[in-house]
This record gives structure tokens, C-alpha cells and sequence, in this order.
């Protein structure tokens, strides 16, 4: 029974740590498509942010250097997708797609001409990266049954940007509901015509939204390679950009939900590794692939309208031209 | 003052301009990593190239570019993004290796050539199919189910590769080897029946595959009603249902298309070269057809040009992996994302340039 | 009149001028509009006036001409300035967010600080002040999508007070509405000027000009051609000055010769997607050998009418018979199967719907008969005969320049309708529908174009032309039916017709019967 609880709570704690870079990939997508800027370009913002964080930290071996060198690394690309799609009014799928692609190519490219590992980066020490936190009381509350795990296992023991991811969560949806800002956001994604008319600058305002979208992908690309990894593997982000914008879909484009999504989906993850060759009574054996299959076909599922109905922002992928 | 640009800087200026800007940018990653751009170039079309190795490698690759550059392209005349090249590349794989490992030694290869083709252009036109029939009548973005698609093809084909298709006593997740007789014979040994020597290389019949889907494509655009039909909805719909059109059913049959030329990528990896079933063969194809079809401005004839030229990139690029260690293979990626970029989000950026250019040569 | 005879008025143009290309959009017009005024500005489609009220709105720049607000000179290069200066429009087309709430879509862009909590209580407060001074009677908390499309429109009011403006402007406010919302309007209208607003009715319809206006200015062809009090003058002299003595098109043609009827509808009925019934039982008959013209203002239900019959959209209800063959409602709509019936149609949408604007010309003649058997075979199409087709019609029907594969784009739009026009009338049909068919096209154009109708006619198809031109309409038509909210209100024998008559029947339906019968 004790033993079964501790795995429950191992599990708890293993769909945090990997919902982590799903929750500020999701918020990220969610300040760029709220806008009405659709960001297919997710994954390639963290690999990017992953690389650059892992690179800068290697080289200083400091982690907040490396923090800042993923966001700005993030947010530069941000700003290409943001230049073609905002000024330029260019295909946003098509420029999030190069990104994609470019970000994958430049990554290995630059990792092997600069660190000659193979595309990786050199494995930091832990004052280059974000370890885990220990929270105060951590071992002695840690013998408390039933309570002590948990606040020592599942509450404590991630690090940094776990936290600030889930900070991230109820302060995305306080913006977006709260704030003048989050008001002409959620404006300008339904209708941009509204927002010019009423004397707001539409370009500005979704560039500071692909910019927010830039730093919070720099985080979650961070969290990759120096927080959960100890440096950079070609591809590390595997995916995980676009389970993110699976989740701000399952999400509807909103904070909470989007939320649960990431867990749902993490979640998924940490069980489909616990899950691997053992055999489930009554079912047998689960292939993992079924269950790392599940959030895309949830969210296929979702789209064709079958689970409530997603509705994007009415102007997500349009580019803006004022009628004149 | 602006004017209209003249038809040709259209149809050729603006894209080489693009493609050009694009190697520029990629010539300046070189010069980052402290390598000489133009050296870099020589070696690759030398590698590329320079014997009948190198250009049977460049076809080879041409191959699956022309492919899923025509699907894409296809697509696009219907007014689609099809992002699920990949996916529907990696189905087009698993048709072709089911048949062949069922029929392999069974029948001759006179029969199994048009049984695999056929094979991998309904394994992928069905891939296709599902965000296709979402797309045309619940309105879900094809974009999206597209990319779910790929990944879940992806993890579709390591579980029937690990779990199910997987060689026995064996530790990778392949196939069996197929039998000879089932193999799509190599253009090394073809050509040396009519005597010409050529070195060895993966080139195998599946260009002439290439060849002729360009043929068809070509001829389906814009020489059939249905073709005339596909591309009317995609210039607009509301003309469409004007002229009769239904443009669910053409939505849903130009996807079928295009997941069936991406499907065909399968016939040259999995019998052409690979002769077994293997993960991952399809790796990169399905989004590199993206920028073939950018670059080529969705016309076979273009697809074909762009498609020699991404050859010519990875193999040159291969090669020049192995003189100048410190660019890798990878460079080709990297060039493929810039191209996407240049020639398709940022298509209009140097056009302001050229009308300036040209209404001032107009006044002079 | 409450204004001070001494007060500036609220907004005075002077000479203002603008060209579009070839269009003389505004020419010198000038207009004082008092303040605490209702004023309103009439003319036909096309007079100018919407132009006119995005100049003063911001959206253009005039390219010459003095605007003063409040008897100062201002620049108004933007709806920013417009706001900043206290002028509010109410689009015809409503600029809201639909899932937010009223509140949010009257706070935007006025928020009052970074936090929405201070500015919520605020503005709901002095929303309900609003209302109470104005009886707008909507709910701040309501959301603007769920709202009826009368609504919606008080919330642009709203949204236009709370700002401030003083002057607020009006593009045709009842187009979309109902009349008990329309009385409404003009309820809120009036108590806007009994509180000293300044208000500007743009508007082509006369009973609206004559229920709540002080004063208005008629214009016509981009100029004011009169301006009246409106107590001094009636919704007659309205018409005939809105319609004005413009040059006859004249057409030579002999008397009709009416046949067999070729198409007939029966209570024709339709709802758009909002419920708001479009086709209100339409009935009526076009015989072979006659142009059967249908007037009205447009919006009124003429293009649904059309698209009905050319089979892109499904009807609710009623019956159709094109020589003799029945279409009900229950068959799903086809426009190939109306093709093959012999119904050809020349759409009034040129560019959305009569070609491809990227397609060669010879593409875009094919356009709707791709699968005749003269141009496709079983697998390939005939692309000999094709370009063989485009080059005889652009011959006959003198399209210039002569280039088959030529972008249809890269012709005028005279040139791009004739192309169409041939190529509907090329199967000799038996029914042809034609809508706006000359509408921005050149003279000589429009009088190939109507010679051409003539003589389908006189060949003996059936003839249903769809025009607000009501020149066009006088020129071609041998009865003439007038449609208004969805509905056929009176028919006309052409003989007994005249421009007041038509102009009234097609202004004012409410009020048209009995002018139509004292006629």
C-alpha cells in the first residue's frame, strides 16, 4: 500500500516536470494565437531557446546567463515570425514551418562547428543549471505519512522553472481577463478592424503578443536543456512544441484549461514510461505508443467538433490590411 | 511610384531573388562558422555533381523531393496547406513494405512494381483522407490535423515496427530483408544492359516514377475538368459553386492526391534502396517538399528544377560534411528553412525593391 | 431649431473634392451641418455620399477641401482623430467582438488605466447613465454576439457616446433592421438631438429622411445637388431630384413579343443565416421574348433572388419551373443542373463570381461549362476547341485586348463583362439571368451590352434583369417589378412607368402603395 501511494506520487511529480515545458509552451502559443497570430513555430522557438540556453551556460556556466540567452535567442525568432507575419503579411503556417525547419538545421550546424560534440553540448555542472529547489523542512517533514511525501515529493524537489511555469499559468489568465492589454489581445485575434477603429495600433499590439510568446517559449526551451537535462541533444524538444499547441487547442485558447491539457497530456507521458512492458491487469500489455498517441488524436478528436467545439480566434491567420 | 512588375520578373526574378537572398543568408551562417562560403559551394557541386556517383545520389534524392514537392503543390492549387507530407510518406512506406513482404516471393516483379506503387499512393492517399474529409465538411483546420497526422503516423509505425513487423531474432526494428525479386531494380544495372557504365548508387526506376507523377500532375491541372475544377476552388470558392463545383468533394479529392504522391516516396525508399521496412526512412521529406513546392512555384516543371536542387544540396552537402568537418549535412536543413522562409513567408520582400527598380528604368 | 443662430456649425465641409482613378467621387461639395441638427444626406447608389462620410471619418483623404468642426479647421487622417475630435460613426457594417460583452466592446481603446477592474465599474456606470438619458435598453453584461442585429447597432451608438462624440454619423442604420427597431432608432435619434448631439443620416431611403430630418442635402453623381429643409419639401421632389434628368440610354428596340412563360416562380421564400427572411414569398412569371426588369434599392433581396435561380443557393420554400421542369427546394442546389436546363447567368459579384481573376481569359470563358462535351473529352480536355471558343467570343463581342491567355484580371472591367456576358449568351439560353450587368463598366461597353440583351430577347429567351440602375432598368425592361424587403411590392408595365413613380415604390414600401396607385 505505502509502496503504491510513493509511485502515485512519483508519478504526480514526473507529469509536472515533463508538463513543465508543455504548460509555457501552451501559454506562450496562447499570447501569439489570442492575438491572431497562428504559431505552428512553436517547437522550433524552444529547440532554439533549448540550444542557446545550453550553449551560454556552457560557456559561463550560469544558469540565469543561461535563462537569457534562451529568451532572447526565443524572442528573436519570435520577432522573424512576427516581422513576416505582422509587417511583411506573410503565410503565418508557412513562416512557422521555416522556423521549424531552420531552428533544427542551425542548431546542430552551429552545435558542432562550436563544441565538436556531435551537435550536443558539453554536460553542465550544477551551477549551470536549475536544480532542484529544497524546501525549507524538506527531510524532517519528509518522515510525516501520507502529508510528508507529498510536500517533500510532488509540492518540492523541481526545480526553479517548474514553479515559474506554474506561475505562469494563473498569471497568463489574469493578463488576458484582467488587463487593457489582455482586453485589446483578445480584440485584435477576433477582430482587428475593431481594435484600429478604435485608435489602437494593431501591428504593435501583436508584436508585443509574439513577443510574450517569444520569452515564454525561451523558458520552456531553457527548462529543456539546463533544468531537466544537463546540456543540449539534437532535437531535444521532440515534439513537445507541438503537443503544446495540441493543448492550447484541447484548450480553446484558454489559460485553465489549456492547463489541464498540459497535464493531461504529461500525465499521459510520465505513465506511458511507467507503463512500458508492464503488463495492465485485464488489458495486458499498453503499447507505449498508443498512450504518446493519445494527446494528437484528442485533439484531432476535438477539432472535428466531436468534444465541444474549438473555435479559434475568428482573425487567427489573416493578416491585417486596413480597408481603405 | 509603383508599377505592376512584368509577368516574367514574376514568374522567374521575384523567385530566384527569393531562392538567391535565401543562399545568402546561408553563405553568411558559413562565414559564422569561420568557413569560406564559396569553397563550400565548389565542393558540393563537385560532390554533387562531378561523377556519375555523385549525380545518381543527387537523383536519388531528387526523387522523394519531387514527390512530396508535388504534393504539396497540389494541394496548394486546391487552396490547402498540406503539412502531413511526412505522415503520409511514412504510410505510403508501410503499403509498399505490406504488399512486398507479402507478395515478394510469390510474384514477379513485373506485377509487384504496380502493385507497390499502387499500394503506397492508397496507404497514403488514406492518411490524407481523414483531415481531408475534416477539413471539406466539419471545417477543422487542415493544418493542424495535418501535423497531428505525422505524429501520429510516427508513433503508428515504431509500434507495428517494434511490436509487430519487427524481423525475428533481431534487436533493430526492421523488417526481414525482401527477396531480390522483389527489389526495384537500380539504374546502375539497367543502363549497363544498354551499355552504359555508371558508378553505383541508391538512383533507382522510381525517378521515372518522379518523372511521369510530374506528367500527371501536370496533365490533371491543367489539361482535365477535375483539374480545372481543383484549381478554381482554390482561387475561389465562391466562383467554384458558380461554375458547379463542389468544393468538399474537391478539397477531399486533391488531398487524396497529394497524400498519394507523398506516399510514393515509400516505392523508392522501401523497394528502390532500403529493400526491407525501417523507421524513419521518410525523415525530413515530407517538410522539404514545402520549400520544393515554394521554390517551384507549385508547377511541375519548377518542382522538378527546385527538386534537382535540393538533390544537389544534400548530396553536395553530404559531401562536403566529410572535406570540411565543421559544416555538417545538417547545413541542408538549415538552407531548406531559409528557402521557406525567403521564398514562401517573406515572398514579397524584395518585390517593393524590384518595382522601384523597374518603374525607374520605365521612366528613364 | 434649439441651436443658437450665432453657434459655428458642428461640422462644415467646403469644396471638398476626390478622384478615385477614373471616378470623380466628390466634386466640390460643400455642406454645413447645425448643430443639434438631424441631418440628412439622400442620393441613389454610387452619388457619393459614403465617400464623402469616410473622408470625414478619417478612412480617406480628400484631395482638396476644407473640413472645420465646431467652426475650427481640422485634419482628420484617422478615425483616432475623428474620436479625438468628437465625431462617431456608426458603420454599416458593425466593427464589434462578437464574444465580448457590451461593456468590453464600449471600454476598448478607453479602458481608464492598466487594470480593467476600475474602468469596468466606471464605464458600466456611466453606461447606465447612458441609458437612462437615452433608453438604449441593452445590458452592459450581454454578449454582442447573441444580440439581434438592432442591438447590435445601439451598442455602436453606445460605443460612440461613451467616447464623447457629439457628432455621430449614421451609414445606412435601417438597412438591416426591422421597423419596430427602426422606429426605435429614430426614437434614440431624436433624444440625441433634444440633448444637443449632431447627428448625420446617410441614407437612399425617403420615408426616413421625411420621419426624422431637420434638414438634407440630396446628392447625386458625387455632387450636392440640393439642399432643403425638410419641413419645406416632400419625398416627391426627393425623388426627382435623387433620380435627376441624367441622359437617356436610349436602346433601339422593337415591341416585345412575350411567348410561352419560360420560368416561373412561386412564393419563393428564404431566411439567411441569421433568420432574417431575405425572399419573401416571390412570385412571378418571365415569358420567352421578354426582359423582365426588377428594380430596387440594393439589398433588398435581388441577389438572393438570383443566386436562388442560378442554383447556388437552396430556397426554404416555394416552387421554381424553368420550362416546364420543376425545382423544389428539397433537391439540393446545383447550378450545373440549372446550366443544362438552359438557365445561363450573368452574376452581379464580376470578380467573386463571374471569373477567376488569376485565370487566363480562355479559363475564365469556360467558366461553369467545364464539362461540355465541345471542351472535355473523357479524360482531357479539348484545349483546341477551348482557346478556339475564347478567341470567337472575344470576336463577336469586340473584347479587347485580343489575348486568349491573358490574365482575366488584366482586363477592364467593361472588357471582363463582355467576356462573361459571351460567354452566358453563347448556348442561346433559354432563361437569362443578368445581374448589375453594367455596373462599373464604360458607355460603350453598357450599350454593346444592352444591344445584346435586346437580341436574346427577341430571339426568344426570357429575359430577368436585376439592376439599381433605374436608367437601365427604363431602358431595357418591358415590365418592370419592384422589389423591397424581400418582397415584390408593385409591378409596372414600362409604358406606364416613370423614374418618381419607381423611385418611390422602391424608397418607401410601406407608404409606396398608395403613390403607385394614384400614379
Amino acid at each position: 500500500m505505502e509502496d503504491a501511494y510513493l509511485v502515485a506520487l512519483l508519478t504526480l511529480s514526473a507529469t509536472i516536470r515533463v508538463s513543465t515545458p508543455l504548460i509555457l509552451g501552451a501559454m506562450a502559443g496562447l499570447f501569439s494565437e489570442r492575438s491572431g497570430i497562428v504559431d505552428v513555430g512553436l517547437e522550433g522557438k524552444m529547440l532554439a531557446a533549448a540550444f542557446a540556453a545550453a550553449a551560454a551556460s556552457a560557456v559561463t556556466h550560469v544558469a540565469v546567463i543561461g535563462l537569457a540567452a534562451g529568451i532572447a535567442t526565443s524572442v528573436m525568432m519570435a520577432l522573424i515570425h512576427g516581422y513576416a507575419s505582422i509587417t511583411q503579411r506573410g503565410n503565418q503556417v508557412v513562416s512557422g514551418v521555416a522556423i521549424n525547419i531552420l531552428v533544427a538545421g542551425l542548431t546542430v550546424v552551429l552545435g558542432i562547428a562550436w563544441f565538436h560534440q556531435g551537435g550536443e553540448t558539453p554536460p553542465l555542472p550544477p551551477e549551470g543549471r536549475f536544480m532542484p529547489i529544497a524546501l525549507p523542512f524538506q527531510d524532517t517533514v519528509a518522515a510525516v505519512p501520507v502529508l510528508g511525501p507529498i510536500y517533500a515529493r510532488l509540492i518540492g524537489g523541481h526545480n526553479l522553472l517548474v514553479y515559474v511555469a506554474l506561475a505562469t499559468v494563473p498569471l497568463t489568465h489574469w493578463i488576458v481577463n484582467a488587463t487593457r492589454f489582455g482586453l485589446r489581445l483578445r480584440a485584435v485575434g477576433e477582430n482587428p478592424q475593431a481594435v484600429d477603429t478604435a485608435g489602437i495600433s494593431v501591428a504593435w499590439l501583436r508584436y508585443r503578443a509574439v513577443i510574450l510568446c517569444g520569452v515564454l517559449t525561451g523558458v520552456a526551451g531553457t527548462y529543456l536543456s539546463i533544468a531537466q537535462n544537463a546540456n543540449f541533444i539534437r532535437n531535444m524538444s521532440a515534439g513537445q512544441g507541438f503537443i503544446a499547441l495540441a493543448a492550447l487547442i484541447f484548450g480553446k485558447w484558454r489559460a485553465w484549461p489549456a492547463f489541464g491539457a498540459c497535464l493531461l497530456f504529461g500525465f499521459l507521458d510520465a505513465v506511458a514510461i511507467r507503463l512500458q512492458g508492464v503488463s495492465v491487469p485485464g488489458i495486458g500489455e499498453v503499447p507505449v505508443q498508443f498512450i504518446q498517441a493519445l494527446p494528437y488524436a484528442l485533439t484531432v478528436i476535438l477539432l472535428a467538433g466531436f468534444i465541444g467545439k474549438a473555435v479559434a480566434p475568428r482573425a487567427s491567420g489573416i493578416p491585417y490590411v486596413k480597408e481603405h | 511610384m509603383r508599377v505592376p512588375l512584368p509577368r516574367w520578373a514574376d514568374m522567374a526574378l521575384i523567385p530566384v531573388a527569393n531562392v538567391v537572398l535565401a543562399l545568402f543568408a546561408a553563405g553568411l551562417i558559413v562565414l559564422i562558422i569561420g568557413e569560406n562560403p564559396l569553397k563550400a559551394v565548389r565542393i558540393m557541386v563537385a560532390g554533387a555533381l562531378g561523377d556519375s556517383e555523385g549525380v545518381g545520389y543527387t537523383l536519388y534524392y531528387a526523387t522523394n523531393y519531387i514527390f512530396t514537392g508535388l504534393a504539396v503543390a497540389v494541394a496548394f492549387h486546391a487552396g490547402l496547406f498540406n503539412i502531413g507530407g511526412e505522415g503520409q510518406a511514412y504510410l505510403g512506406g508501410l503499403g509498399v513494405g505490406l504488399v512486398l513482404l507479402a507478395f515478394d516471393r510469390v510474384l514477379p516483379l513485373a506485377a509487384l512494381i504496380p502493385l507497390a506503387v499502387l499500394a503506397a499512393a492508397l496507404f497514403g492517399a488514406a492518411w490524407a483522407f481523414i483531415p481531408a474529409y475534416l477539413q471539406a465538411y466539419r471545417g477543422s483546420h487542415i493544418v493542424i490535423t495535418t501535423i497531428m497526422f505525422n505524429f501520429l503516423a510516427s508513433a503508428l509505425m515504431v509500434y507495428l515496427m517494434v511490436n509487430v513487423l519487427i524481423a525475428p531474432h533481431q534487436m533493430s526494428p526492421e523488417s526481414r530483408e525482401l527477396a531480390p525479386g522483389a527489389w526495384l531494380p537500380q539504374v546502375k544495372p539497367v543502363l549497363a544492359a544498354i551499355g552504359v557504365t555508371v558508378a553505383r548508387s541508391p538512383l533507382n526506376l522510381s525517378f521515372l516514377l518522379a518523372l511521369l507523377a510530374c506528367v500527371g500532375v501536370w496533365a490533371y491541372l491543367w489539361h482535365t475538368p477535375w483539374g480545372y475544377e481543383l484549381r478554381t476552388v482554390g482561387q475561389s470558392e465562391r466562383a467554384a459553386v458558380y461554375a458547379g463545383v463542389k468544393p468538399g468533394r474537391i478539397i477531399v479529392v486533391a488531398m487524396l492526391v497529394s497524400g498519394a504522391l507523398a506516399g510514393f516516396v515509400g516505392v523508392n525508399e522501401i523497394m528502390g534502396v532500403h529493400h526491407r521496412l525501417l523507421l524513419n526512412f521518410n525523415l525530413g521529406y515530407g517538410f522539404t517538399g514545402i520549400a520544393v513546392a515554394l521554390m517551384g512555384r507549385n508547377h511541375p516543371v519548377g518542382v522538378v528544377l527546385a527538386g534537382l536542387l535540393f538533390g544537389i544540396l544534400s548530396q553536395g552537402g553530404a559531401e562536403l560534411a566529410f572535406e570540411i568537418p565543421a559544416i555538417t549535412p545538417e547545413m541542408i536543413v538549415v538552407i531548406q528553412g531559409l528557402i521557406i522562409l525567403f521564398s514562401g513567408a517573406l515572398a514579397n520582400f524584395s518585390r517593393p525593391f524590384f518595382e522601384r527598380v523597374f518603374a525607374a528604368t520605365a521612366r528613364a | 431649431m434649439p441651436a443658437a443662430e450665432s453657434a459655428p456649425p458642428a461640422i462644415e465641409l467646403r469644396h471638398i473634392d476626390k478622384r478615385f482613378g477614373t471616378v470623380h467621387a466628390n466634386r466640390d461639395v460643400s455642406m454645413s451641418i447645425a448643430r443639434g441638427s438631424i441631418t440628412g444626406i439622400v442620393g441613389e447608389n454610387g452619388a457619393g455620399k459614403s465617400t464623402l462620410m469616410s473622408i470625414l471619418y478619417g478612412f480617406y483623404e480628400a484631395d482638396s477641401g476644407e473640413i472645420l468642426v465646431n467652426g475650427k479647421p481640422a485634419a482628420i487622417n484617422s478615425a483616432h482623430d475623428a474620436l479625438r475630435l468628437g465625431i462617431g460613426m456608426v458603420h454599416q457594417h458593425f466593427v464589434l467582438i462578437d464574444p465580448f460583452t457590451i461593456l468590453e466592446n464600449v471600454m476598448l481603446g478607453a479602458e481608464g488605466g492598466a487594470l480593467l477592474r476600475r474602468g469596468k465599474a466606471s464605464a458600466k456606470q456611466e453606461l447606465e447613465r447612458l441609458e437612462r438619458e437615452y433608453g438604449l435598453g441593452v445590458d452592459p453584461d450581454a454578449v454582442v454576439g447573441t444580440l439581434p442585429v438592432g442591438a447590435q447597432q445601439r451598442v455602436e451608438i453606445l460605443k460612440a457616446l461613451y467616447r464623447g462624440a457629439g457628432i455621430l454619423i449614421l451609414d445606412e442604420p435601417t438597412g438591416v433592421l426591422t421597423p419596430q427597431e427602426t422606429d426605435q432608432l429614430f426614437r434614440i435619434l431624436k433624444t440625441l438631438r433634444a440633448r444637443g448631439s449632431t447627428v448625420i443620416l446617410i441614407t437612399h431611403k425617403l420615408r426616413e429622411i421625411m420621419a426624422v430630418t431637420d434638414e438634407v442635402y440630396v446628392m447625386r453623381g458625387g455632387a450636392v445637388v440640393a439642399h432643403r429643409r425638410t419641413a419645406k419639401t416632400d419625398a416627391g421632389e426627393l425623388a426627382e431630384l435623387m433620380v435627376g434628368r441624367k441622359v437617356r440610354l436610349e436602346i433601339e428596340k422593337g415591341p416585345a413579343k412575350p411567348g410561352a412563360e419560360r420560368l416561373v416562380v412561386e412564393d419563393l421564400t428564404l431566411h439567411d443565416a441569421r433568420g432574417v427572411t431575405v425572399l419573401d414569398h416571390v412570385s412571378f412569371a418571365a415569358r420567352g421574348g421578354e426582359i423582365v426588369g426588377i428594380a430596387g434599392v440594393s439589398g433588398n433581396g435581388q441577389s438572393e433572388l438570383l443566386e436562388v435561380l442560378a442554383g447556388i443557393r437552396a430556397a426554404d420554400a416555394g416552387r421554381i419551373v424553368v420550362d416546364g421542369v420543376e425545382i423544389t427546394p428539397s433537391q439540393p442546389r446545383d447550378p450545373a443542373r440549372m446550366r443544362d436546363l438552359g438557365v445561363a447567368h450573368i452574376p452581379e459579384d464580376r470578380h467573386r463570381l463571374g471569373l477567376v481573376v488569376s485565370f487566363e481569359a480562355t479559363e475564365s470563358a469556360l467558366l461553369g461549362y467545364q464539362h461540355d462535351e465541345a471542351y472535355a473529352g473523357a479524360v482531357l480536355q479539348r484545349h483546341g476547341a477551348i482557346n478556339r471558343h475564347c478567341a470567337a467570343l472575344m470576336d463577336e463581342f469586340d473584347v479587347r485586348p485580343r489575348q486568349p491567355f491573358l490574365r482575366s484580371a488584366s482586363f477592364s472591367g467593361g472588357n471582363q463583362q463582355k467576356l462573361i456576358v459571351a460567354r452566358e449568351l453563347a448556348r442561346a439560353p433559354k432563361v437569362l439571368l443578368v445581374g448589375q450587368p453594367t455596373r462599373g463598366v464604360d458607355i460603350g461597353a453598357i450599350e454593346f451590352i444592352h444591344r445584346q440583351l435586346v437580341e436574346h430577347r427577341d430571339a426568344g429567351c426570357a429575359v430577368l434583369l436585376v439592376s439599381v440602375e433605374l436608367d437601365e432598368i427604363m431602358a431595357l425592361a418591358d415590365r418592370i417589378l419592384v422589389m423591397c424587403d424581400g418582397r415584390i411590392v408593385g409591378e409596372v408595365a414600362r409604358s406606364d412607368a416613370d423614374e418618381r413613380v419607381l423611385g418611390l415604390m422602391m424608397a418607401n414600401a410601406r407608404g409606396a402603395d398608395g403613390i403607385a396607385a394614384s400614379a
